[in-house]
C-alpha cells in the first residue's frame, strides 16, 4: 500500500519510520486530547469532567481494592492480548481469542473435575496449565492449518470458531457438566480446592497475573533474542523475501497460531482457575475481543500490552464508579472509553501516515 | 535502544507516581471521621438498562418507591453488570465497601459473587433475587409470577384462533421452564386444542434476537405470542403481523397498542420497603422469600381493552381467586399433570412440592419444543 488518493492532489503514504519518542508523545497528547473531548461532552451534560476524572481515577487506584481489581482486570486481557499480538506479528489476524479463551477454560476445566479431581495442588494447576494451552493452541492450529494448507483467510476461520467455542460452552454448562445440585440452573460444579490458584492476601489477584507477566517477558526475549522470534517478524512482512531466505512459512504460521490460541487459552484457565472456580455462562465478557485493542495500541509489544491491559482494566474499574458514586448514566463510561480509543488509534494512524501534495496533479 | 529504554522508563514512573498518589489517598480518607445520623444506603446491582421495560425496570420502580415510602433511605444503583465473576463481584465488593448497608443483587449470575462478597461484609445485608444460596446475612427472594402466567394462558387459550401460540423463551432454566409449563396449563384448561411452542434465545435482554424470533413463530403459524424475555420486541412483532401479545414485566401497550393483551408483571416494591421495614426495626433476618399474588408481588397488567367483555369477565374472575389466595401456584402445578410423552407426571389428586417446581425440568404435555441437556 505505498499510496491511496483521498483528496484530489494530495495522497496518503505510509512514512518509513516512525521515532519511539515521536510515537511516545504522539500517545500521549492523543490520550490528553481525548479527555479534552470527553470533558467537552461531559460538560454538554452537565456534568464536570475534573470531578469525573477524578472519581474513574480514584476508583481504579483510589484504594487498595481498585489497585487490586484492577489488576484482576488486567490479567485476562494482558494473556489474550499477547496471544493476538504474537499471531499479528506475523501479520496473521486471529480474530479467534475470545474462542480460545473458551477452549483453555473448558480443558482446564475438564482436568480439574474430570480427569485428576484429587490430585494435590502443584499437580493439579500445572496440569490445568498444560491442558488450557493445548485447547487453546487446537483452537489456534485449526484456522491456522487452514491458512497455510488451503490459504483460507483466518480471519474469517477464527472469527467463526468463536461462536462455536462459546456454544460448545454453553452447550456442557447447560448439559453433561451441569452440576447436579444446582437446581438446573447453568454451570459446572465448583472446582476442587486444589485447583483454586493461589491469590495475593485478601484480594482477588492471583497466580494468572504472574502468568501474564512471565508470557511477556519470554516473548520479549523471543523477538529478540530468537532466530525463531526473528523470522516470525520477516515472514509477516515480506513473505516473499522468507521464502527465498528458506524460512518455513507453513510450519511457522501453524505455529505461531497455536501459540496464540494457547496464551488465550490461558486467560481462559486463569479466570476460570483464579477468579470464578467453576465454568460457567458469561465466563468472559469479550475478553478476547478487547485483545485486539490491547495487541494494536501496544504495537505488539509485550511489555507495551502490559501498559495498555492496565490502561484498559483502569478504565473499566474506574467507569464503574460514574455510575455507583456520581449517579451518572450507565452509557457515559463506555462513551469515555471509546473515546479514548478512537483518539489513540486515530493519533496511531497519524503517526505512520501522513498526508502529503503530489505535484503536477489538479 | 536507549530511546525504547527512556519510554518504559517513563511509563515505569507515571505509574508509580500513580501509586503513589493513590496510597495518599488512602491516608487521607482514614483520617476523615464518620458521619454520624447516616442514612440507610441500598444498593441495586442490575444486568440491564432502567429503560428497558422489562426486567431492570421493574426493579428499578421497586427502588423509587422505597426512596418515596422512606425519606432516611438513600438508593444507588449499577446499570448493565455483566453476570461474569471477575465483573459481578467488583461491583458488588464496591458497593459494600461504600458503605452500603443493603445490597440487591438482581440476576441469577450474581449469586456466587454476592455470596463471595457477603462472607467478607458482615455486617452487610444482601438480598439476592432468583438464587438458592443464603448466608446468615443473605437473604433470597422471588415471586410465583406463574400465578399470573397460568392467567394469561387462560386468556392466549380463549383468544387464538389457529390455536397456535408462540413462546419467546430466554434460557433453558427451571425458572423459564416452570413459567411455561404454568403458561399451557393455562391455555390448555380454556382451549384443549391449542399449542404452545418455544423458541430459545439464550439471552435475557436482546430487542433485535426477541423479535425475530417471535416473527418465526409467526411464520409457524401462532397468532398470540408471549414471551419470558426483557424487552418489548416480541410484542413489537406481534403488533406489525396484526397477531395478540402478552408480554412481561411491564404493561408494553403504548408499544404494541393493537397487540399487547395483558403481561404477567412484577410489584419488587412490596418486598423491597417489607425488607428495609424490618432493617429498620431491626428484625431482619436471612429468609428465603417466595412470595405470590395474594401477597401482592405478581400481578397481571390492566387488560387490553378490545378483550371481548365475556372474555374478560372469566378472566377478571380467574385473577380474583388467585388474589384471594383461593387458587395459587400449587392449584396449577396439581395432578393429573401429563408431559410431552403423554406420561403422567403427577398423578390426580397429588400436588408438586415447592422444590419440585422449583427444579422442574420437564415441559408438561402441549408444549412444542426441547429442553436441551
Amino acid at each position: 500500500m505505498a499510496s491511496v488518493p483521498l483528496l484530489r492532489g494530495y495522497r496518503i503514504e505510509r512514512v518509513p519510520a516512525p521515532s519511539r519518542l515521536a510515537t511516545a508523545l504522539v500517545s500521549l497528547l492523543s490520550l490528553l486530547l481525548a479527555l479534552v473531548f470527553g470533558g467537552i461532552v461531559l460538560a454538554l451534560a452537565g456534568e464536570n469532567p475534573l470531578t469525573v476524572y477524578q472519581t474513574m481515577l480514584r476508583g481504579a487506584l483510589g484504594d487498595w481494592n481498585g489497585v487490586a481489581e484492577t489488576l484482576v482486570k488486567t490479567t485476562p486481557l494482558l494473556l489474550a492480548g499477547l496471544g493476538v499480538a504474537v499471531a499479528f506479528r506475523m501479520q496473521l489476524w486471529n480474530i479467534g481469542a475470545e474462542g480460545q479463551l473458551y477452549l483453555g477454560a473448558i480443558f482446564a476445566t475438564g482436568t480439574a473435575l474430570f480427569l485428576i479431581p484429587t490430585a494435590p495442588g502443584w499437580v493439579m494447576v500445572p496440569a490445568m496449565i498444560v491442558a488450557a494451552l493445548i485447547g487453546g493452541g487446537l483452537w489456534g492450529f485449526i484456522p491456522g492449518a487452514l491458512r497455510a494448507w488451503f490459504g483460507a483467510s483466518e480471519i474469517i476461520t477464527s472469527l467463526m470458531l468463536n461462536y462455536v467455542a462459546i456454544l460448545f460452552s454453553e452447550y456442557l454448562v447447560h448439559g453433561p457438566w451441569r452440576d447436579p445440585q444446582a437446581y438446573g440452573f447453568p454451570g459446572t460444579p465448583t472446582l476442587p480446592d486444589a485447583a483454586w490458584l493461589a491469590r495475593w492476601g485478601t484480594t482477588r489477584v492471583h497466580l494468572g497475573l504472574l502468568f501474564g507477566l512471565i508470557a511477556a517477558v519470554t516473548l520479549w526475549v523471543m523477538f529478540r533474542r530468537t532466530r525463531w522470534g526473528y523470522e516470525i517478524g520477516v515472514m509477516g512482512e515480506n513473505p516473499r523475501a522468507a521464502h527465498y531466505a528458506g524460512m518455513p512459512t507453513k510450519r511457522t504460521i501453524i505455529l505461531v497460531m497455536v501459540l496464540s490460541g494457547a496464551l488465550a487459552g490461558l486467560a481462559g484457565m486463569s479466570e476460570v482457575a483464579g477468579i470464578g472456580h467453576q465454568l460457567q455462562r458469561n465466563l468472559s465478557p469479550g475478553y478476547g475481543y478487547t485483545a485486539i485493542i490491547v495487541a494494536w495500541l501496544a504495537r505488539l509489544h509485550p511489555f507495551g500490552a502490559v501498559l495498555v491491559a492496565f490502561l484498559l482494566a483502569v478504565l473499566t474499574v474506574g467507569g464503574d464508579q460514574l455510575q455507583m458514586s456520581l449517579g451518572l448514566p450507565a452509557a457515559i463510561a463506555p462513551m469515555l472509553q471509546g473515546t479514548i480509543l478512537f483518539f489513540l488509534l486515530g493519533g496511531d494512524l497519524l503517526t505512520r501516515y501522513r498526508l502529503t501534495r503530489v505535484l503536477g496533479v489538479g | 535502544m536507549v530511546r525504547r529504554g527512556l519510554v518504559s522508563v517513563l511509563s515505569v514512573l507515571i505509574l508509580v507516581g500513580m501509586m503513589a498518589i493513590s496510597f495518599g489517598r488512602v491516608a487521607a480518607q482514614d483520617a476523615t471521621p464518620a458521619a454520624s445520623e447516616k442514612p440507610l444506603k441500598v444498593a441495586f446491582v442490575y444486568v440491564g438498562p432502567v429503560g428497558d421495560l422489562g426486567w431492570t425496570w421493574a426493579h428499578d420502580q421497586g427502588r423509587k418507591e422505597l426512596e418515596a415510602a422512606f425519606p432516611n433511605v438513600t438508593t444507588v444503583y449499577q446499570e448493565s453488570v455483566p453476570e461474569n465473576p471477575a465483573d459481578a463481584e467488583r461491583v458488588i465488593r464496591q458497593f459494600a465497601q461504600d458503605g452500603a448497608d443493603l445490597i440487591i443483587t438482581t440476576s441469577f449470575g450474581y449469586m456466587d459473587p454476592t455470596i463471595n462478597v457477603a462472607k467478607d461484609f458482615p455486617d452487610t445485608k444482601f438480598i439476592h433475587i432468583s438464587g438458592y444460596k443464603t448466608a446468615p446475612n443473605v437473604a433470597t427472594a422471588f415471586g410465583k409470577i406463574e400465578e399470573p402466567r397460568y392467567v394469561s394462558g387462560e386468556l392466549a387459550g380463549l383468544m387464538t384462533k389457529s390455536n397456535q401460540i408462540g413462546y419467546v423463551a430466554a434460557f433453558p432454566i427451571p425458572e423459564v421452564i416452570r413459567g411455561i409449563n404454568a403458561f399451557t396449563l393455562g391455555v390448555r384448561k380454556t382451549n384443549p386444542e391449542a399449542t404452545v411452542k418455544v423458541v430459545w434465545t439464550n439471552t435475557w435482554y436482546d430487542p433485535q434476537k426477541e423479535r425475530a424470533a417471535a416473527e418465526a413463530l409467526l411464520d409457524g403459524g401462532a397468532d398470540v405470542i408471549t414471551q419470558h424475555q426483557d424487552t418489548a420486541g416480541p410484542q413489537q412483532a406481534a403488533e406489525d403481523r396484526g397477531a395478540y401479545g402478552i408480554g412481561y414485566n411491564a404493561d408494553m401497550s403504548e408499544l404494541a397498542p393493537n397487540a399487547f393483551l395483558t403481561a404477567p408483571i412484577w410489584h419488587w416494591g412490596v418486598y423491597y420497603k417489607q425488607a428495609v421495614q424490618d432493617i429498620l426495626d431491626g428484625t431482619w433476618k436471612s429468609t428465603q422469600y417466595w412470595g405470590g399474588w395474594k401477597d401482592g408481588i405478581v400481578d397481571l397488567a390492566p387488560l387490553a381493552s378490545f378483550i371481548p367483555e365475556d372474555i374478560r369477565k372469566q378472566i377478571e374472575d380467574e385473577e380474583a381467586r388467585f388474589k384471594s389466595g383461593e387458587k395459587d401456584e400449587f392449584t396449577i402445578f396439581s395432578g393429573p399433570l401429563k408431559d410431552q410423552s403423554g406420561e403422567v407426571r403427577v398423578p390426580e389428586g397429588q400436588t408438586m412440592t415447592g422444590d419440585e417446581i422449583l427444579g422442574m425440568n420437564w415441559f408438561v404435555e402441549g408444549v412444542q419444543g426441547d429442553i436441551p441437556s
